[in-house]
């Protein structure tokens, strides 16, 4: 019966980790701008970015359609 | 004369604006030097993709920005405090950037550190349409980066408010780590409950209780001293200032919760009820965060201070030099360029002026104001640079006086007292209620006494009394804003529906900006009016538009010979051989004793034919949502700074009991909020601009009426989208209704507390009873909250 009082420490050891790691991203502000992020990802390396193939592509709209707060 | 072509014209590839004439370069076609400058900033330092990721993402470019007006930012005293935090060499500052509106507009600014030598990075918050921004100031300057983002058409809005900003805003981010740690522990709690209830093992190994209760006890104290804090600092707050707030209970039951559990634990009596307050402080917050919604993109704060320069070009006998607008003294000479805003009352120091004071009344159409004339605090300028001599401080001015009578508190609404009132009754009950039963068994059996007294302070669970208006206030707060009417808070919410009073502003608030529309006191003949369409035709004045427009149905222009347009007078020429003039009285060449203050004067042939008003359009629906107002018994009132003309078709909409007034100073109309007042109304201001703006805080609930939400709304409880003022009715009978619903999930809560009471009081409440009863009564309650307000929304606001 020993077991259970190491499975327990160790179980409630793993869910302080994810605790932890709620609190790092509190604390790093990814609860306050929940919205650029996903824009931000879909930006090129700089390395593409090149005056050829300018025109704007039939694929890229403008994200404030779907923006409630826009 | 060339006709204007309109419509056809290839769109600017900056901005989107229709070129005409355009511009060429690189073979791409721009509407203004200034977009194809943008442009060529951008290609030359390979930020092309700002054009691929949405389509047409400039802003137009009127003017090139003059070299200066970043001038202030030079001067430590203000730069020092926009700074938001350095270290060293490094400066980071927070700039708003209204015209941050698509995808593009996050990648150019982001990119900030291509194009300017020294920034270290740039972040933008796209909601919030801010961009922090870090650079090195051995490299650069505040005003370098500035004028810099100003050249690619993302000008930082710094105005007078930022000089006395505090620290910076933090959302709070204490309570979501509350939040968090609660429901940690909640579910280790509720997980390590299980065997106490359920398992007949574990009273066989009597070594394992005391280590299970144990764990309870340790994953109990996080929530008892970090999560549950705020309601020990709210109720202890509250006792201070003499009020009984919600906190109280709620408190009361977390102290008896823990202390019980904590004695039951130490003692080896029994596993305690933890799971059940750390529920109870879990739900409470989950709760107050659900309330606490806001808009990123609104501000309810704004006042003059957010729109106001921050510093001011005064002019001297030796040269010009920059001061802060709040050291302008009286008989300073301020030079006030075009499209900026004049920051204190003064007199026109030669030249004249056009002045927008559409963020003053409301009234979009500038004034023009001759040399030696007053010229108010919040005009903006539009043309080229004027003088002006200061002859009231800026704190002193006309509009800004408002601000400085002392602090307007908003009196609690009844229901608040209402609210109150039932904490008071809560906690005397629950007191009474205990003690009795402590008392009853102390007679009875001794043994039972402390149980029986704690027993009821455990489940008389005040959660459901605070958890029924925090999840319908939040709930209505997101089904209103998702349909362009905002409220600042659940308080705003209700005092509304406290309200028996409905306040309107007229310019700007029941008339719309956008859209003018034209009558006429002409004895003009259908040809005739053809002839005056076809000459108004020619110009690009939006009187000139507005009459055409409104005149001109079916298309047969007259040819037009001879047209000339006299810059802020008016058009003339001849058509069908006959000599029109459109435009001012003097400029029409009417006798002196006919004109009126405005108007657009008509002259065929040498006489004088009539004269045109252009008047904002009323917004529809207004006859409907007066009809309704006064069905459901409201008083109503408008009240404007417009002169006595449009009288009639307000009374016509109004109805006849409606209080009309006209001519008012933004004084006289919070003085008549506040008279109101007196005699006991709970007024509703629904109102716009500035000279609203005292009212607007004045009053019980003050509504901001905007064309664009986004842009400069004064201070105000709710922001209302103007497309959306017919349905004010819909949302004050919405505010109605959430007194009910609360109410219901009230008794819903007294019935919960009535069963656990019952058990309370006989001194055989046991942990797993808490444990059930406990979230079944705040689920329900959430459940029925959240559903009920969601559905009464959906009836009265519509879609």
């Amino acid at each position: 019966m020993s077991a259970i009082y190491v499975l327990l420490i160790v179980s409630l050891l793993v869910a302080a980790g994810f605790l932890v790691a709620f609190l790092w991203s509190v604390n790093t502000g990814q609860y306050e701008d929940d919205y650029t992020p996903s824009v931000r990802i879909l930006f090129d390396d700089p390395a593409d970015d090149s005056t050829s193939g300018t025109e704007p592509s039939e694929t890229a709209s403008p994200p404030n359609d779907s923006n409630p707060h826009h | 004369m060339s006709q204007p072509k309109r419509g056809n014209a290839v769109p600017c590839y900056h901005c989107g604006e229709p070129s005409d004439p355009p511009v060429m370069a690189e073979g791409r076609t721009f509407c203004c030097n200034g977009c194809r400058l943008v442009f060529g900033i951008l290609n030359e330092n390979g930020l092309c993709s700002y054009y691929r990721l949405s389509d047409t993402p400039g802003t137009r470019q009127d003017d090139t920005p003059t070299n200066d007006r970043f001038a202030f930012l030079d001067k430590p005293a203000i730069a020092e405090r926009l700074v938001a935090f350095r270290n060293g060499n490094q400066i980071h500052v927070t700039f708003p950037v209204p015209s941050i509106h698509c995808s593009s507009c996050i990648y150019l600014l982001e990119n900030l550190h291509r194009i300017e030598n020294g920034v270290q990075s740039a972040r933008v918050d796209f909601l919030r349409k801010e961009v922090r921004i870090v650079f090195d100031k051995s490299m650069t300057t505040l005003r370098q980066v500035c004028e810099r983002m100003a050249s690619v058409g993302y000008e930082p809005a710094i105005h007078l408010d930022a000089m006395d900003r505090k620290a910076a805003k933090r959302p709070d981010r204490g309570r979501i780590r509350r939040i968090g740690v609660a429901g940690f522990c909640l579910g280790n709690i509720m997980l390590l409950s299980f065997p106490e209830y359920f398992s007949a093992t574990i009273t066989s190994e009597p070594k394992l209780v005391p280590f299970f209760r144990i764990l309870l006890l340790s994953l109990a104290l996080p929530v008892f001293f970090y999560s549950a804090s705020e309601f020990f600092l709210n109720a202890w707050k509250g006792l201070r200032q003499k009020t009984v707030l919600i906190d109280l209970p709620i408190s009361i039951g977390i102290i008896a919760m823990f202390l019980r559990s904590a004695w039951e634990v130490t003692s080896g009596t029994g596993p305690g009820y933890f799971d059940s307050m750390a529920g109870l402080v879990f739900f409470m917050l989950v709760g107050r965060k659900f309330q606490d919604f806001t808009f990123d993109s609104l501000s309810f704060d704004r006042d003059y201070k957010s729109y106001f320069p921050i510093g001011v070009t005064v002019s001297g006998r030796d040269g010009e030099r920059v001061v802060s607008a709040y050291d302008l003294a009286v008989n300073d000479v301020v030079l006030v360029r075009n499209k900026e805003i004049i920051p204190a009352d003064g007199i026109l120091d030669g030249g004249s002026a056009s002045i927008d004071y559409s963020f003053v009344t409301g009234e979009s159409r500038p004034v023009a104001v001759a040399a030696g004339e007053t010229v108010y605090a919040g005009g903006r300028q539009l043309g080229s640079a004027v003088k002006v001599r200061v002859t009231r401080r800026v704190t002193q001015s006309h509009i800004t006086r408002l601000w400085s009578q002392g602090e307007y508190r908003k009196q609690p609404s009844r229901y608040q007292h209402l609210a109150h009132t039932i904490s008071r009754w809560f906690v005397g009950a629950t007191l009474a209620i205990a003690t009795s039963a402590a008392v009853y068994w102390y007679v009875a059996d001794p043994s039972r006494s402390l149980h029986a007294f704690t027993s009821v302070l455990v489940i008389a669970c005040a959660c459901a009394l605070a958890l029924s208006p925090t999840f319908t206030y939040g709930q209505m707060l997101r089904l209103l804003g998702r349909r362009k009417i905002f409220f600042r808070n659940n308080e705003a919410l209700e005092r509304l529906a406290d309200v028996d009073t409905v306040v309107f502003d007229k310019t700007g608030t029941l008339t719309s900006c956008e859209s003018l529309e034209v009558s006429s006191e002409t004895g003009l003949n259908k040809e005739e009016r053809m002839m005056v369409a076809s000459l108004a035709r020619n110009s690009t004045h939006p009187l000139s538009l507005q009459l055409a427009g409104s005149l001109g149905d079916n298309g047969n222009w007259m040819e037009v010979r001879d047209f000339r347009e006299q810059a802020g007078q008016g058009v003339s020429g001849i058509v069908a051989g006959r000599y029109v003039k459109i435009g001012s009285g003097r400029f029409a060449g009417t006798p002196e004793k006919r004109l009126s203050d405005t108007g657009t004067y008509v002259n065929i042939g040498g006489k004088t034919k009539g004269v045109f008003h252009a008047g904002h359009a009323f917004r529809p629906g207004l006859e409907s949502l007066a009809a309704r107002l006064r069905g459901m018994g409201y008083r109503l009132s408008v009240i404007t700074g417009d002169h006595e003309r449009d009288r009639d078709r307000l009374a016509k909409i109004f109805g006849p009991q409606t209080d009309l007034r006209f001519n008012q100073s933004p004084q006289e109309k919070l003085d008549y909020v506040k008279s109101l007042q007196a005699k006991g109304h709970r007024v509703l201001m629904v109102g716009d601009g500035l000279n609203d703006a005292g009212a607007l805080m004045q009053s019980e609930v003050g509504i901001s009426v905007s064309d664009k939400v986004n842009n400069f709304t004064p201070a105000a409880d709710g922001i209302l989208d103007a497309g959306r003022l017919d349905r004010l009715a819909a949302v004050l009978r919405y505010s109605h209704s959430a007194i009910g619903l609360i109410r219901t999930g009230f008794l819903l809560s007294l019935a919960y507390n009535v069963v656990g009471l019952s058990f309370a009081v006989q001194g055989t409440l046991s942990p797993v009873v808490a444990a059930i009863l406990m979230p079944v009564s705040t689920v329900s309650l959430v459940l029925f909250a959240v559903a009920a307000s969601w559905i009464r929304g959906k009836q009265l606001v519509g879609t």
